[in-house]
């Protein structure tokens, strides 16, 4: 087979992996070899789904020895099946790197043979890649689930950023759904890396010569909407996962159906994207806003709000927090006024140091004031001429989209005389054919 | 600080001649209505003072830049310079001025609209070479790389910084065609030149084929039942898509005889 098929088929079987990011590994280039990582990651393009292509991603092989009900490579698929030669994969991934079409290598596998034996060649390719090409490139590789401790310690030395997939939310559905993995399978290799990359983290600091290893941390991703799992055990899980593996990023994927099977959402159901949105809007809270699990959701609303994001939510169950003061809170509180985000609340800090800010002086310097003017004061004053009801404090907060869907919320016409009501008694005579 | 004055400053548009407006306006104790750059006539009601270059009244002002107004302050008017918009020496000026009058920390007053309308420029500036800096497509020409661009601002000092670094083992040449001016880099040097006009050469086979796997590739990974264009283009702005290889919709050569004369 041709490497341009190979290319189709295996970045086809790839595509339902949602990480794509090239962040978190800061390498300058260097004489005599072929690259650079820049710490925000650098998007190259963006597929018609909107998401971005950062990474040339693809499957090493896709003739799978598992049989996963959701995963089109399962064995039992009848399906044109294809595997790269490390060579080959190599080349490929050079050549799109100088053209600067990608910022990297994304390589994942299905379990081909064993555990042990793809992960060798995933290996193989990688070892190519760093020491044959000297390519200083990202590349994030996909932990085997089940291959030895030794061989994802020499993936992790030649990668920037490793990941394990957790597949489902719980335990049950996992067992339902991929009857060949199972929970313990999946943390094994997922411990494995952050004590590894713990480790490697003290010998950088003792050895001039120690490797790096995954400098860029590790992730793993979900699909949500296979299985009957809450947007409160979601939540729950992912902070745990960041608390106990150290994760850097948790992905959701909503689930698409491909394959028709009893235990799995019909195929005619629509992907879940709004709750896949919120769930990613709650993991930024979580990351960088000093929110708990617990605090967004809890056991009497299991699920997210689909008109409110979830910081809006919060704010409106908490107004006792509220308002605050712009020119005196300290920036965990400004980080939870809706509308304020990571860099307006630093803005903030760094511009009220000289002189105290005024809502224009907020505008200028670049605050988005529809959400934030309801819950913050500045010099212990609101926004003049605000007026707060039950339905503009709403229209304000729900993002256009979703305005849409509000009973009343539809732009009508102006006029002078209230328009004619329709009775009762109009309804019935043209009923009845009178009219 | 002066009104402004009933005078139109004109320079020749250089980082030097930007630095003698900055002195002639202090000597003269007045602000400019605006500032001209290039030769071009404008019909105008104010009288318009020809500002010479001097490079000795320049380096006195750049001399000045680190201990009056602090090093952020000069790296936000330098990158602010490569704005390619209206209005840009004006608005270096009066934050330059703000600047002698409040000290290093007006680069964090950025509610002043002096500091915030070169604090923009320099947003859109950094922006733009950010996004360049994934939306370059080279093409390998005689085993150099050789890309074609079109941005707004001038952003190629920041982009050679960038991919000189990355491909420091490559011949690169990078063409700025709203700007008219080129990087060149051949390993461990770096210049960049006007160049009037430049066309690149036909690509050959083996690009060819690079290009096409990489649109193919690029189409297998969208997922059909989440297309999203709106989203597509909000990161994506439509300005880039004439120098995108993926973006051309070029007949799809897999399915067409042609495929095998390409191989």
């Amino acid at each position: 087979m041709e490497v341009w098929d190979k290319l189709t088929i295996l970045a086809d079987a790839a595509k339902y992996d949602v990480a794509c990011t090239s962040s978190g590994s800061d390498r300058a280039g260097a004489k005599g070899s072929l690259g650079s990582c820049s710490a925000p990651g650098i998007c190259h393009s963006f597929s018609a789904d909107g998401r971005c292509v950062s990474l040339l991603k693809v499957l090493f092989s896709n003739a799978c020895s598992y049989d996963c009900k959701y995963c089109q490579s399962r064995r039992s698929n009848d399906f044109v099946r294809a595997a790269f030669t490390p060579r080959e994969l190599a080349e490929l991934t050079i050549a799109f790197y100088r053209r600067n079409y990608i910022e990297g290598l994304f390589l994942s596998s299905a379990v081909c043979r064993s555990p042990d034996w793809t992960c060798e060649r995933m290996i193989e390719t990688l070892r190519l890649l760093r020491e044959e090409y000297r390519f200083r490139g990202y590349i994030h590789v996909k932990a085997i689930p089940g291959a030895s401790g030794e061989l994802i310690e020499r993936l992790g030395l030649l990668a920037d950023r490793m990941s394990v997939n957790i597949e489902l939310p719980s335990e049950e559905g996992l067992s339902r759904l991929a009857p060949d993995k199972t929970r313990e399978a999946i943390l094994r290799p997922m411990a494995l890396i952050r004590n590894a990359a713990a480790q490697s983290q003290e010998e950088l600091v003792k050895y001039r010569h120690a490797r790096p290893f995954a400098p860029a941390g590790q992730s793993t991703q979900m699909i949500v909407g296979a299985t009957a799992d809450s947007d409160l055990q979601i939540l729950r899980l992912t902070q745990a996962l960041y608390r106990k593996y150290q994760l850097k990023r948790v992905f959701f994927s909503a689930y698409i159906p491909l394959v028709s099977d009893s235990l799995l959402p019909a195929l005619e159901v629509k992907p879940p994207l709004l709750r896949e949105h919120r769930l990613y809007q709650a993991d930024w809270l979580l990351r960088y806003y000093g929110f708990a699990a617990e605090e967004l959701l809890d056991e009497q609303n299991p699920s997210f709000n689909p008109l409110l994001d979830p910081k809006c939510n919060w704010a409106l169950n908490h107004l006792e927090e509220f308002p605050v003061e712009v020119n005196t809170a300290p920036l965990e509180r400004l980080l939870r006024v809706p509308g304020i985000g990571v860099r307006s609340a630093q803005r903030i800090s760094a511009a009220r140091r000289d002189r105290s800010l005024d809502f224009d002086g907020l505008r200028r310097i670049g605050v988005v004031l529809k959400r934030a003017q309801y819950f913050i004061t500045c010099c212990g004053r609101m926004r003049e001429g605000l007026r707060i009801s039950q339905d503009n404090l709403l229209r304000g907060l729900v993002s256009e989209r979703c305005a849409a869907d509000l009973p009343g919320m539809q732009p009508a016409q102006l006029s002078l005389f209230d328009p004619p009501r329709l009775t009762q008694e109009d309804v019935m005579k043209c009923l009845t054919g009178q009219m | 600080m002066p009104d402004r004055s009933n005078v139109i400053y004109r320079s020749d548009g250089s980082f030097d001649g930007l630095l003698c407006c900055v002195f002639e306006s202090f000597a003269r104790r007045e602000l400019p209505a605006a500032i001209l750059t290039g030769a071009e006539e404008q019909c105008s009601l104010l009288p318009v003072r020809e500002i010479p270059t001097d490079p000795q009244k320049a380096a006195r002002v750049h001399a000045s830049i680190p201990g009056r107004l602090g090093a952020a302050t000069g790296r936000l008017i330098e990158s602010a310079f490569l704005y390619g918009g209206e209005g840009r020496e004006l608005a270096i000026l009066e934050l330059m001025r703000a600047g002698y009058r409040l000290g290093p920390r007006v680069a964090s007053m950025l509610d002043l609209p002096e500091v915030q309308t070169v604090f923009s420029m320099r947003r859109a500036v950094e922006n733009e070479a950010h996004h360049l800096t994934g939306f370059v497509r080279f093409s390998e020409i005689r085993g150099a790389l050789v890309s074609v661009i079109a941005p707004r601002h001038f952003v190629l000092p920041l982009l050679a910084e960038h991919f000189c670094g990355r491909f420091c083992e490559e011949r690169l040449l990078l063409y700025d065609r709203t700007h008219r001016a080129a990087l060149f880099y051949q390993p461990y040097a770096a210049q960049i030149r006007e160049m009037e006009s430049f066309e690149p050469a036909a690509p050959d086979q083996e690009e060819l084929r690079f290009r096409r796997m990489w649109e193919d590739y690029f189409h297998a990974t969208a997922i059909g039942t989440r297309a999203n264009p709106a989203c597509q283009m909000g990161h994506m702005p439509k300005r880039f898509w004439a120098h995108l290889t993926e973006m051309q919709r070029q007949p799809d050569f897999r399915l067409s005889p042609e495929k095998t004369f390409l191989k």
